[in-house]
């Protein structure tokens, strides 16, 4: 039915996707445009003296801090670092927060006997057991992974959690008219229903992860983006951390996509 | 008293719900039987407890007192025996057609060569082999509820429990759809169970009409439905002259306010 729709394409139509072609394009340049104003306004500001680059930096600096970061080698250990704690954190805290959550669906005494406890979890700001985790996990990469694991478990827990109650009645009951077990409709029908569920779940974790990794690097001071951001900042090479700003936003960016990506082959797939 | 073409059975069965702000009676002493091959409908007030009644010979539920039987045996518990056919068709949007109508078999482990070719043959019969890898979304509403009957035969099951399962098609499916599973409920030869608001349809659908009472429900009465018409489907029904007399019977038993 397309086909024909195209073969036959009015005067009206042609003229309605021009324009609608013509006002992406209109966005898109926009988009860049903005970023090269800020950028250019930026250096010439510096340059100028308007605003000292001392405390501000300027795109130049950033990008021959990144070269040399480059060269030396170090930009690649530290983004690793950064970028591994991270997805071990998102990924652990999705993956231990759904089987929580499947205990909690499976026994109404246990979800009913945590549920305060939950709340309260959910309400304290996990960054404040940072110091805690260092000194019971020891101050490494793995104290890191714990807080970023922390800080995304309680929501991945209430949320999938959530997911689950709302799967349709009717469904469930029409599995137990067939005499399935509660594991056959946990595997039949609450997890397959839950897939958006967990996978919106992942995504609020990557943003959570982030925070917990950085906050964890910033603390621990050893390695990663973190500890470059924050180790620039006392000893004020300011290029140092508009630099690590930059490459954390664009290694956030990308896992952010990945995990778009993700959950495309995930919903076609369940 | 053993009768032989017995369907189900339900003595003196009473079903009291508990909850914190107190106790609510569902079913008083109720008593039905109902025979092999029966077609009943099951019509009365919103909230009188037909479902209750579903979900009993379901047994989903156990009742507080009282026997429920199929085929002279107690129920206890979910069996083979009967299938339930929901009010939405709740197909499940990840798995295709065909995996949708294996469910049943998939969760009694009853998956085998003999019954995927009945359930096959089933999808064959009743005009959707073409669409067995499709999924749902791509299906008509009608189509759905159609996969959704076959998913129930395909357990083979005695007795269809219908709850309320044309009321979210819209009116002209409704009529086709009725027309469809009748035939294919009789062709199957299968009892069937089914509950509905619709005066029109349980007429027309079914050998007996029982009219239930206000909530706890008891049966406040019992219609054998005898219409004179050539073709014995569910819209020609409704043009036999006694169609009408028995609507307005029911209609006032019901006795519906707004």
């Amino acid at each position: 039915m397309s086909k024909k729709l195209n073969l036959s394409i009015s005067e009206e139509h042609q003229e309605y996707l021009r324009k609608q072609k013509a006002y992406q394009w209109k966005v898109t340049i926009t988009q860049i445009a903005l970023l090269i104003i800020i950028l250019v306004l930026w250096e010439f500001a510096a340059r100028v003296r308007w605003i000292d680059p001392f405390i501000t930096s300027q795109p130049s600096k950033i990008v021959e801090t990144i070269i040399a970061l480059h060269r030396e080698g170090y930009l690649y250990y530290h983004i690793g670092i950064t970028v591994m704690e991270t997805v071990v954190g998102f990924i652990s805290g999705t993956i231990l927060g759904t089987v929580i959550a499947v205990i909690l669906w499976w026994s109404d005494f246990i979800s009913r006997v945590l549920d305060p406890y939950l709340v309260v979890l959910n309400a304290l700001p996990k960054i404040a057991l940072g110091p805690i985790l260092i000194v019971w996990i020891g101050n490494g990469a793995p104290a890191i992974i714990a807080m970023a694991l922390l800080i995304s478990l309680v929501v991945t827990i209430l949320g999938v959690y959530s997911g689950f109650s709302q799967v349709d009645s009717d469904k469930i009951k029409l599995l137990q008219t067939f005499g399935a077990t509660k594991l056959q409709i946990l595997q039949k029908v609450i997890l397959p229903s839950s897939v958006p569920t967990i996978i919106s779940a992942l995504k609020i974790n990557v943003g959570l992860s982030w925070v917990g990794v950085i906050v964890g690097e910033f603390l621990v001071s050893k390695a990663g983006l973190g500890y470059l951001i924050v180790y620039g900042g006392q000893v004020f090479k300011l290029d140092l951390v508009m630099a690590s700003v930059i490459i954390l936003s664009l290694a956030a960016a990308i896992m952010y996509k990945a995990v778009l990506y993700l959950e495309e082959i995930f919903m076609r797939c369940r | 008293m053993v009768r032989a073409n017995l369907m189900v059975e339900m003595r003196n069965v009473s079903m009291n719900y508990h909850s914190p702000e107190g106790e609510i009676e569902a079913l008083k002493n109720f008593s039905l039987a109902i025979e092999d091959g029966e077609f009943i409908s099951i019509v009365g007030p919103s909230g009188c407890g037909k479902s209750t009644l579903l979900n009993l010979i379901a047994g989903l539920i156990v009742p507080s007192s009282g026997e429920i039987l199929i085929k002279n045996k107690n129920v206890h518990g979910p069996t083979s025996m009967v299938g339930y056919m929901p009010q939405r068709d709740q197909l499940f949007e990840w798995r295709n057609i065909w995996k949708n109508v294996i469910l049943g078999l998939e969760v009694q482990n009853k998956l085998n060569e003999e019954t995927k070719a009945y359930a096959e043959k089933l999808l064959d019969d009743y005009g959707l082999i073409d669409f067995k890898y499709s999924y749902p979304y791509q299906l008509s509403g009608g189509m759905r509820q159609r996969v959704a009957l076959i998913r129930t035969l395909a357990v083979n099951p005695a007795i269809l429990l219908l709850d309320e399962a044309f009321s979210a098609l819209d009116y002209q499916t409704r009529l086709l759809l009725n027309d469809e599973v009748k035939q294919i409920i009789t062709k199957e030869k299968k009892t069937a169970i089914l509950v509905t608001h619709d005066i029109a349809e349980s007429i027309s659908m079914s050998d007996r009409v029982i009219v239930l009472t206000k909530r706890p429900a008891t049966i406040k009465s019992v219609h054998k439905i005898n219409l004179t018409c050539e073709i014995d489907t569910p819209l020609k029904r409704r043009e036999a002259p006694e169609y009408r007399q028995y609507f307005n019977t029911i209609w006032k038993e019901l006795d519906v306010h707004v």
